[in-house]
């Protein structure tokens, strides 16, 4: 195969890239793609001899063996109402169109989070201005379990300052 | 005895993935989306007191291909941002510590890189830089699953926190294979230095958190840690073992490499990175006398656009290989 660039020098660097939806595929020489900017040639020259793991082969790989509930029902296959993106377009690049997707597509997705993370429960940041309702009831469960450890442990003064962020908190967020 | 135990860390990353309230994901937004998203993430910047004094901004369209592809080698951006010439762009700080990469696969992504070990303190920044930056805008993010990001293996925390690992005595004992794998199993991905499917050169490695959904931002780091600080001391015990019970074989391999690398005329990419490792070995045993940070430093410039970038101009990739052999020899014997 001849460089799609130049057409003299054999193609030796293979890619993909998704802009916009549209999957353009390409086939170029070293030199082309080095001047491309597209990847550094040296260094990626030999590739496929080392993966041993990668988050795309996993997507690809669970895609694969995760039952098509969407095709087995003809029709009615699941779509996000609010940017058209189905499960099937979802499967071929492995990307979202949107964030309602998660909750349009959920019953697809959701079996598919449980694998690749085991668990489908945020428990890590919580944005401060979205979340402050989120981010105070969590950090009063925080607390809570502090001055539960503050008396146990006899550490009284601690506890009563604990005590009052909590009450601090639990008044300002109405529990 | 070695900083940040930089005998066997070259740097530490910690990369957090965030998107825009209500404005499509970059897999099918619109020119005028993307436009929109880098004026939102420029605007936060620059109304943030702390930021908008520190960063350099770097438009894909903008800049040419050696630039791009240095900043990639350097770290600084991903190959697939670099790629995206028609909306990516990068607003890097000035000491290169932190990347905000706008357009790439998500609307944003946080970067924050380190030399050594150092996971920790480069999540605290990345973490900080979040703070900040969310003042100023609304992320997708949804009370059950976190911050929603284009592909649901971000989707929780969008962390993940990358170490890069020189593995030397490890592949010349043949333990490579085993330790990979078993680490593979606990969730922690293995890749090339420059990222996904890319091979291993110069046994460097790039290991990374699996799991960004379910686990609190600081487990994700700490898991990772535990495991970096076996495989260092994994690596260590081999270079030991090595040195104490094949010294001869040992000096006789880093000699080699020294004498070709500081004498080559020619030297490609590739060879570089295999001499350099046996070098850096030899550097850190003691058989050579050469400061393991200059080889570091070494081991960046001499990547294809970072070359051409220090040389001030593109040259073939032939040429290439004289000019670096040229460079190497001077930088190595001083
Ligand atoms: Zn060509
Ligand atoms: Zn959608």
């Amino acid at each position: 195969m001849l460089c799609d660039k130049c057409k003299e020098r054999p193609a030796t660097v293979h890619y993909t890239q998704i802009i916009n939806g549209v999957k353009t595929e390409m086939n170029l020489c070293e030199q082309c793609a080095a001047e491309e900017g597209l990847i550094n040639n040296e260094t990626f020259a030999s590739v496929a001899n080392f993966t041993p793991f990668s988050v795309q082969n996993l997507l690809a790989g669970l895609m694969n063996f995760l039952p098509e509930v969407g095709n087995t029902f003809v029709g009615q296959q699941l779509k996000c109402d609010n940017c058209g993106l189905t499960y099937d377009m979802f499967r071929q690049t492995g990307r979202l169109g949107c964030s309602h997707c998660y909750d349009a597509l959920q019953d697809e997705l959701n079996p598919l989070m449980r694998r690749i993370h085991g668990s489908i429960e945020h428990r890590g940041k919580i944005p401060r201005k979205t979340g402050g309702i989120i981010r105070a009831r969590r950090e009063i469960d925080e607390l809570k379990e502090k001055l539960e450890k503050a008396v146990k442990e006899e550490a009284y003064e601690e506890a009563a300052v604990l005590r009052d962020k909590i009450r601090e908190l639990e008044k300002e967020f109405g529990k | 005895m070695f900083e940040h135990d930089n005998d066997v860390v070259l740097s530490s990353r910690v990369r957090l993935a965030r998107n825009i309230k209500d404005i499509p994901f970059p897999s099918i937004m619109k020119d005028s989306d993307a436009e929109n998203v880098i004026d939102i993430v420029k605007k936060a910047v620059y109304s943030n007191e702390i930021l908008s004094a520190q960063f350099i901004e770097y438009d894909m369209k903008n800049i040419n291909p050696i630039e791009r592809q240095s900043l990639v080698e350097r770290h600084l951006i991903s190959p697939d941002l670099a790629q995206n010439t028609k909306n990516g762009y990068a607003l890097i700080k000035k000491d290169n510590t932190v990347s905000i990469l706008i357009n790439e696969e998500d609307h944003l992504r946080i970067q924050t890189i380190m030399k050594g070990l150092n996971i920790k303190e480069a999540w605290n920044v990345a973490d900080k830089i979040d703070d900040l930056l969310e003042e100023n805008i609304n992320y997708a993010y949804n009370e059950k699953i976190g911050y929603l990001t284009s592909c649901p293996t971000n989707v929780g925390t969008g962390i993940r926190a990358s170490v890069m690992v020189h593995l030397p005595a490890l592949s010349i004992t043949g333990q490579i294979g085993n330790i990979l794998n078993s680490v593979v199993k606990i969730g922690i991905a293995v890749r090339g230095m420059y990222g996904e499917g890319t091979q291993s050169l110069g046994d460097i490695y790039q290991l990374s958190n699996q799991v960004t959904l379910g686990q609190r931002e600081i487990e994700i780091i700490e898991n990772l840690e535990g495991v970096v600080k076996q495989i260092i001391n994994n690596e260590r015990k081999a270079r030991n073992d090595l040195f104490t019970i094949r010294r001869v074989q040992m000096e006789d391999r880093v000699g080699r490499a020294y004498g070709l690398i500081s004498n080559a005329r020619v030297l490609s990419t590739q060879e570089y990175m295999k001499l350099m490792s046996d070098v850096r070995l030899g550097a850190v045993l003691k058989i050579i006398d050469i400061d393991i940070k200059e080889i570091d430093e070494l081991t960046t410039n001499i990547q294809p656009g970072n070359l051409q970038k220090i040389l001030g101009k593109q040259i073939d990739p032939y040429e290439r290989d004289i000019k670096r052999a040229e460079y190497v020899v001077q930088k190595i014997k001083g």
